[in-house]
């Protein structure tokens, strides 16, 4: 299946190397630097001025990235096409939704110091017993990693173990999410239905409508897509690594030699689930509000095209491609919101059919045009 | 009147002998039909004392406008003009006027105030014996539904008039349903109001009715019994009501467990039309087409659109959508094959992104074209109402024709890929591509039109599904991963499993439903469905041989 990809890793390990890391961060940091001091230090009126909303729009886009991000490192380098990673980011989301939701205290709609709104509304009189330690910030830290990472692992685990792969598993990932989006619709799961967890007033401390904490959160999700990138690419280098992504590319072969591909697969399945479930975090004090639509099927494969359209044989195409879809998504709908899923529809078909390699894909042909490599042998886009 | 004009219609077919005998016909008929306007036209001059000789004169008659007259007298709709004594049908209308009807011709008056109007008037005693003869009337009715109908009236609220009419009338009925329920009725009364030991025996009649009537009276009176220390003849009559509720009860559940078995079948042969043209893009072609849902969708706007083409033809839209739905969604699979799924051969993932792709593109055309709205499609007459077995259990018409549709759909679809030379092609090239092209079968025509057929019957699927749920744009994305889950639980390439897969699916649902809810048994559906593929990956009838790997 990913006979192509093994041709061209050769060429592709030019580009994988220390300088894509390097090029990559320092791009990410230096913008956020450009961004912060625009939006500082600049006043309304100057051309260099960034305005609150779009430091929270790019906010959300570096979650979109650190998500896309984690499906690249499963897709791309293990060949596990999720179409479910939605759930891990939803789930972490839903961590964090949980802490700011306690975070209120009493200055809900209810005044209840105890109990969130819509507890108070469902005639609760205690907090359900998963909710126990969500207002620490320890708690919220543990559950944002573990709630993805658990069902991650027992999914992973489950499904690798019985080899259940491909496409089989590309359903089997779409029906988890889809099951959960129904589950957490219902008012009984206790993470409030069908609107989700919402009206939330401050994270640490520092309230949510004020301009300098869009900021901060701009700034400390810019860092984690920094810290997640480096993990990334440490992971896809080291021997670990090289192993997965032997099983995307033979994975008999590579059992055969004596590795046992299904740990290594839940293993990657597993960290993947935990940066989604990051993303979901950093996404949730952002947009403001958290509910069981994240879940649904649409929105994982949408992540997919993030990847698909950034390439998703190199980790930077993950970044790029979420980026400039989500870019895409904001300026259509706004314009013209008819036509929005008409091009992100067409993307999809002419992406996969003329563009196998994403916008990464075309970077490093860009570069042989101008280096003019001497190897003749490889075959051009 | 409608019998009339038929019986001039064969009058002018079979000549002089009908013409006699409609004219005698037509002479009683005119004779009595006298009778009943010169009577219905004393009602306005009659003291209400004289009433009541007067109403049986009425009911004597036995006119089609007889029953109308009684009936409008009950519901206090019977009036006369002041001036002219003109006998009319008035109901309230707005703005404090009556909304006016010739009783004799039925023809609309104009609307007129309270004060010109003068009400026939009534009274208990009255109304209780109009009741009276208006049952008589009906349950003399040739219809047999009338006479079902006035029984079932007479069973909920039994009076003492009732019973009597029912003695009166049950030896001379003819029909089973119609004398069952009249002796039902019957004991109904004399467990109301017998002695003791026609209680008793009237239990023993009524043991296993499935009225709910008869239920809640045994209910009632057993509540009226005291709980400690009855007499012996109270124990005796407890005794008797309780093995009656447990007989009723247990036949009861009976038939809600037949009911609920109905359900799942219905649901299991919506499954199965929506999974079925999957089972062959999918699990014959091994091509995920993830804009099969959107197939469905566009069947079911080929529906709307066929409804509003011949909107005087809507008895048949549905014959006519059938094949539009399939060659309108046939022929956009064959172009989604040409276009882009050929090119993406032997890389399913890619294939799943692209067709999704197309799924979003084609949701986006029908809401431009038809607006994101909900569209209205309309069932035809014969679709709605429902096959009633017995007073609890009845078989809507819509679910029974789906499901043997259904069922139609499947054996044909089976008789195609195994009986005709396309089926033929069709396996050979999914089993060995190579070998059947070195056989000279054309590959990539039997590519297309195989994804042509899977394709066309989703829009078959369409149809039925415009009949059961809303037709909008998302129709589609609501069954593509059951649609999905079903093919791969019942085993990739087998559509035997397939079928097998959506019926116990739909059985599973509808078991659970009562049990937890609907959407709790669904996710119970899908966890289960996603820990059953974990333990047997390939489904429950796996393909055989080693071409599966």
């Amino acid at each position: 299946m990913h006979t192509q990809t093994t041709q061209e890793s050769t060429k592709q390990s030019l580009f994988r190397s220390k300088n894509s890391l390097h090029l990559t961060i320092g791009i990410l940091l230096i913008t956020t630097l450009l961004v912060t001091l625009g939006n500082l230090f600049f006043p309304e009126s100057s051309a260099f001025h960034v305005s609150d909303y779009t430091v929270s729009l790019l906010g959300k886009y570096l979650c979109y990235a650190l998500l896309a991000l984690a499906v690249d490192l499963v897709w791309g380098y293990c060949g596990i096409l999720s179409l479910g990673h939605g759930a891990f980011f939803t789930l972490g989301g839903y961590a964090m939704g949980m802490y700011l939701m306690r975070q209120i205290g009493d200055r809900g709609v209810y005044g209840n110091p105890d109990l969130p709104d819509f507890m108070v509304f469902l005639n609760l009189t205690e907090l359900p017993w998963f909710w126990a330690g969500s207002d620490s910030i320890v708690w919220m830290v543990c559950m944002v990693f573990l709630g993805p990472g658990l069902l991650a692992f027992i999914f992973g685990s489950l499904a690798f173990r019985s080899r259940v792969s491909g496409v089989y598993l590309s359903i089997m990932t779409q029906a988890m999410t889809y099951a959960l989006m129904l589950a957490f619709f219902r008012n009984e799961m206790g993470f409030g239905g069908n609107n989700g967890l919402t009206d939330f007033k401050e994270i640490f401390g520092f309230s949510l409508q004020s301009p300098s904490t869009k900021l901060g959160l701009f700034v400390a999700t810019a860092i984690a897509l920094s810290l997640a990138y480096c993990v990334c690419h440490f992971i896809v280098k080291s021997k670990m690594g090289r192993v997965v992504t032997a099983i995307r590319d033979a994975e008999s072969r590579v059992r055969f030699v004596g590795y046992k591909p299904e740990h290594y697969k839940v293993w990657i399945f597993v960290v993947s689930a935990m940066l989604a479930g990051l993303a979901g975090a950093l996404y949730v004090p952002q947009v403001g509000i958290i509910n069981p639509g994240e879940f649904s099927p649409l929105n994982s494969i949408e992540i997919v095209i993030w990847v698909a359209v950034g390439g998703r044989n190199s980790l930077y195409g993950a970044i790029i491609g979420a980026i400039v879809v989500s870019y895409a998504k904001t300026r259509f709908t706004a314009i013209m919101p008819e036509a929005w899923l008409f091009a992100l529809g067409g993307l999809f078909v002419l992406v996969t059919l003329l563009l196998p390699k994403g916008i990464a894909g075309i970077i490093p042909s860009i570069k042989q045009k101008f280096t003019k490599a001497p190897d003749s042998t490889e075959v051009s886009l | 009147m409608h019998r009339i004009s038929l019986l001039l219609l064969l009058l002018v077919i079979s000549g002089q002998s009908y013409a006699i005998k409609t004219e005698v016909n037509e002479e009683v008929h005119k004779k009595t039909h006298s009778k009943l306007t010169s009577l219905v036209n004393q009602l306005p001059k009659t003291k209400l004392r004289d009433m009541a000789t007067l109403i049986e004169q009425i009911s004597q008659t036995k006119q089609p406008l007889t029953r109308q007259v009684l009936q409008f007298m009950i519901d206090g709709e019977l009036y006369y003009l002041k001036a002219n004594k003109q006998l009319v049908r008035a109901q309230d209308a707005a703005n404090r006027l009556y909304k006016l009807t010739d009783l004799f011709t039925g023809q609309p008056l104009p609307d007129v105030k309270k004060s010109k109007l003068s009400k026939i008037r009534t009274n208990n005693r009255l109304r209780s014996a109009l009741r009276s003869m208006i049952a008589k009337i009906d349950l003399t009715d040739k219809n047999k539904h009338v006479r079902l109908q006035a029984v079932k009236q007479l069973l909920s609220s039994p009076g003492k008039e009732s019973s009597v009419i029912i003695t009166e009338l049950i030896g001379t009925e003819k029909d089973q349903d119609v004398q069952a329920l009249m002796a039902t009725t019957l004991s109904l009364r004399q467990l109301k109001s017998g002695d003791h030991s026609e209680k008793i025996e009237a239990l023993q009649q009524l043991s296993g009715s499935l009225e709910p009537t008869v239920k809640n009276e045994v209910v009632r009176l057993f509540a009226n019994l005291p709980e400690k220390a009855p007499s012996a003849e109270q124990q005796i009559l407890k005794d008797a009501l309780s093995n009656t509720l447990e007989e009723i009860e247990s036949r009861a559940s009976f038939y809600s467990l037949l009911e609920t078995v109905f359900f799942g079948l219905s649901l299991g042969s919506v499954l199965l039309l929506a999974a079925i043209g999957l089972a062959i893009t999918f699990g014959v072609m091994g091509v995920i087409n993830m804009a099969h849902g959107e197939m469905i969708m566009l069947g079911a706007y080929t529906t709307y659109v066929v409804q509003l083409a011949f909107p005087s033809m809507i008895e048949y839209s549905l014959l006519i959508a059938v094949p539009a739905a399939f060659i309108v969604s046939g022929s956009v699979g064959v172009i989604i094959e040409r276009g882009v799924i050929r090119f993406l051969k032997g890389r399913p993932l890619e294939t799943l992104l692209a067709t999704f792709g197309i799924s979003l593109i084609l949701q986006q055309l029908v809401r431009t074209i038809f607006s994101p709205l909900n569209r209205q499609v309309i069932s035809p007459e014969w679709m709605s109402g429902s096959w009633q077995i017995n007073p609890i259990f009845s078989l809507t018409f819509n679910r029974l024709y789906i499901i043997i549709f259904s069922i139609f759909v499947f054996i044909s679809l089976l008789m195609i890929l195994k009986k005709t030379s396309l089926g033929l092609h069709v396996r050979a090239v999914s089993q060995n591509r190579d070998m059947a092209r070195a056989l000279s079968i054309k590959s990539d025509w039997v590519d297309a039109i195989t994804f042509g057929l899977g394709s066309g019957i989703a829009g078959v699927a369409g149809v039925v599904l415009s009949q059961l749920t809303n037709v909008g744009p998302n129709l589609g994305q609501a069954y593509i991963i059951d649609s999905f889950l079903v093919v791969v639980f019942g085993g990739v390439g087998n559509l035997w499993g397939t079928l097998v897969a959506a019926v116990s699916l739909g059985l599973t649902n509808k078991f659970l439903e009562p049990v937890t809810g609907t959407v709790l048994a669904k996710i119970i559906v899908l966890v289960g469905l996603v820990l059953f593929i974990q333990k047997r990956p390939k489904g429950l009838f796996p393909q055989k041989g080693r071409s599966t790997d």
